[in-house]
């Protein structure tokens, strides 16, 4: 019978059947501060130990500051919370890569890297955006700190098989459209929750053709649409990728995994539940104007009111959101002053978001109105950019250059807006508050953040292109 | 089978209505509370940016819904499509609990935080948008309406309406007998041990 690219990973993790239910292995774990210390808190109580640490990676990233190395840097709570990970990384025998570390890093941007996630795993933590592993073909999803302390405890979880969507971008991107765009783009289409229930599976030629940090930008921000996981079969962009990373297997090893990884797509004729496809060439520079990701438009295009939408929901939705982001109907962002620009989180922080970032901001400086920061997604990103004398070009246009972490994407540290305030962020999360209380969010690419960093308004990144 | 927790079978209570669609974790706990290393005291950080009108809450928002004394103890959350959605925080359900829900009825839920409600005991039940005007409109109606939920029957009742829901067997089973998910799970550890050793080495 003809099976989908999830179907396969999904029937090759299960252990077995409980029921409406499987329990299905779990190949990698990753954790951080935030979600774990209940988690192994739950284990001490009842004497359990971690089944599989040599499976299990840590790291420190949304607590923590990017301005100093500290560990209290940014207070006694954060400081705890960071040394609890620490003890019970200590304690189970969990390799942790602390601040300061060479491989520290966002934990969805330090797995990839250090060629912990290979195609076909299956991959969870406690963190919503774990989605973005499955720009190798890798099964992954976020889940909640109880299943954290479940695989800990088991290297299993109990989970019902999800519902399947074919999301086909077909052709070619235009010039200055960024896998965010498409992205954006997407759950603009579906809708925030338009993908409830369903592992999304991207493909078509437009998909084909990103880069794997590309691909993971587009398979993180999946849980925006309200999708169990984003998958993309693994090609040779994937294998070239992987090869000689340091988690990556090697010699023989490598030659057995890439037979195997070459099994990893959705057959011709396997069916899917729902089928969405778009025409990569419709696709324009995108920006978020509500407060949800799903409420997004081209940058040209006139901000909608309550009257565009049929749904009475949507209607309100759109009335609150217009409300809290202080626009109006019919108004162009291109008139919208920015106070800040942020370039980071785990959705745009790797070494080509801030190549590209990097190539607007040397065409001029950070507008007087607007404070900009840069946050590289992890010491190995910072360290590589370093190299490219990118840290460079952002200084001399005025922006900050940060530590890496999560940093402004939830303002867990101090890197906080306050209301009133106005970004323009890589990060994948508009919602009410997000990056401080009563401020407003607008989500784009590196790229278009950059370009609102020098023209201080939203500007189309189009005009930029040298 | 270990059990570590009371199970639910019928809940009965008031209920506040929180007339919104797509509800997020990050409204339910906002980011400034997940600091902490244990599993309470969230119930008074939940909602913040709604329920208070300054940062060290010490100025309810007499506007929010959580704070009208029409509404004060219900064991019931009413919410309209995509409760839960955004962040995994399990800070979320735990602050739900803390603060005294026992049950969310909505429109529909985001998936992570769904699980998330039936590790904590907290009962999320899906009703179709008209099914939720029925229960917005009897409690707009009299705030002291009494909600009845009978889990092993599925059904959610207002006055004389009784309305049916869909919860998954094993999830029903678990909240009905709060039994320890893990120690269900180590009891298959033969399974879990044998699968491992058919695993490749390059794993």
């Amino acid at each position: 019978m003809a099976k989908t690219l999830y179907d396969k990973v999904w029937q090759a993790h299960i252990i077995s059947q409980l029921g409406d239910d499987s329990l299905i292995y779990i190949d990698r774990h990753l954790i951080h501060e935030v979600t774990s210390p209940q988690a192994f808190a739950g284990l001490n109580e009842k004497g359990r130990k971690v089944r599989r640490p040599d499976r299990t990676f840590a790291t420190m990233d949304h607590s923590i500051s990017t301005r100093s190395l500290a560990l209290d840097a940014c207070g006694p709570q954060n400081k705890l919370q960071l040394q609890t990970l620490a003890e019970n990384c200590e304690e189970h025998g969990v390799k942790l890569f602390p601040v300061g570390h060479q491989k520290q890093g966002i934990v969805h941007v330090m797995g990839p890297e250090l060629g912990l996630i290979l195609p076909g795993m299956t991959v969870v933590c406690g963190d919503s955006h774990t989605a973005t592993h499955g720009a190798f073909g890798a099964l992954a999803f976020g889940i909640g700190t109880s299943q954290v302390e479940h695989v800990l405890a088991t290297q299993t979880l109990k989970q019902s098989r999800g519902k399947t969507m074919q999301i086909k971008v077909n052709g070619k991107l235009a010039v200055g459209i960024t896998a965010k765009d498409i992205i954006l783009a997407i759950i603009g289409k579906i809708g925030h929750a338009g993908a409830t229930a369903h592992v999304i599976e991207y493909c078509g030629e437009a998909i084909e053709a990103l880069s794997m940090e590309e691909r993971m930008t587009i398979c993180n921000m999946s849980i925006e649409a309200g999708a169990k996981a984003g998958m993309i079969a693994p090609d040779q962009t994937t294998f070239d990728y992987l090869k000689g990373r340091e988690f990556a297997p090697q010699g023989a090893d490598w030659d057995a995994a890439v037979e195997y990884w070459q099994t990893l797509y959705s057959d011709d004729d396997a069916g899917f539940d729902t089928v969405v496809e778009l025409e990569a060439k419709d696709i324009t520079p995108q920006v978020t104007w509500g407060t949800n990701p799903g409420q997004v438009i081209g940058v040209n295009d006139p901000v909608p009111g309550p009257d565009d939408f049929t749904d009475s929901v949507e209607q309100e939705s759109a009335r609150k959101a217009l409300q809290y982001m202080g626009l109006k109907a019919g108004e162009k962002l291109g008139d919208v002053p920015v106070s800040h620009v942020f370039i980071g989180s785990c959705t745009n922080s790797r070494i080509e978001d801030l190549r590209a970032a990097a190539h607007i901001a040397k065409q001029g400086k950070v507008a007087a109105n607007v404070t900009a920061m840069v946050v590289p997604g992890s010491a190995a990103v910072k360290r590589q950019a370093e190299e490219e004398k990118l840290d460079v070009i952002f200084k001399d246009a005025g922006f900050e250059w940060r530590l890496p972490g999560c940093s402004m994407c939830l303002g867990m540290n101090d890197d906080l807006l306050t209301a009133g305030d106005r970004c323009a962020s890589t990060s994948n999360r508009n919602f009410e508050g997000r990056q401080g209380r009563g401020a407003r969010t607008h989500l784009v690419s590196p790229a278009m953040a950059a370009a609102a960093a020098l023209r201080g308004k939203f500007a189309d990144v189009r005009d930029f292109q040298e | 089978m270990s059990q570590t927790t009371t199970g639910i079978t019928t809940l009965t209570g008031t209920a506040c209505p929180l007339d919104q669609a797509n509800v997020d974790t990050d409204q339910i706990i906002p980011k400034q509370f997940l600091t902490s290393v244990s599993r309470a005291g969230f119930g008074k950080h939940l909602f913040h940016d709604w329920r208070y009108l300054d940062l060290e809450e010490k100025e309810p928002n007499p506007e929010f819904v959580l704070n009208k004394p029409e509404h004060q103890g219900a064991a019931i959350l009413l919410a309209r499509e995509n409760f839960g959605c955004g962040s995994s925080r399990e800070h979320a359900p735990w602050a739900l609990t803390d603060f005294g829900f026992k049950a969310v009825i909505a429109t529909s839920f985001a998936d992570i935080f769904y699980g998330n409600c039936m590790n904590n005991q907290l009962l999320p039940i899906a009703l179709s948008s008209s099914e939720m005007d029925v229960l917005f409109a009897a409690v707009a109606k009299d705030a002291s309406a009494v909600i009845s939920i009978d889990l092993p029957a599925q059904t959610v009742s207002v006055g004389d309406t009784s309305m049916s829901f869909e919860i998954a067997e094993h999830h029903k089973n678990n909240l009905v007998k709060g039994l320890d998910a893990i120690g269900q799970t180590l009891e298959l550890t033969d399974d879990i041990e044998s699968f491992e050793a058919k695993q490749p080495a390059w794993l």
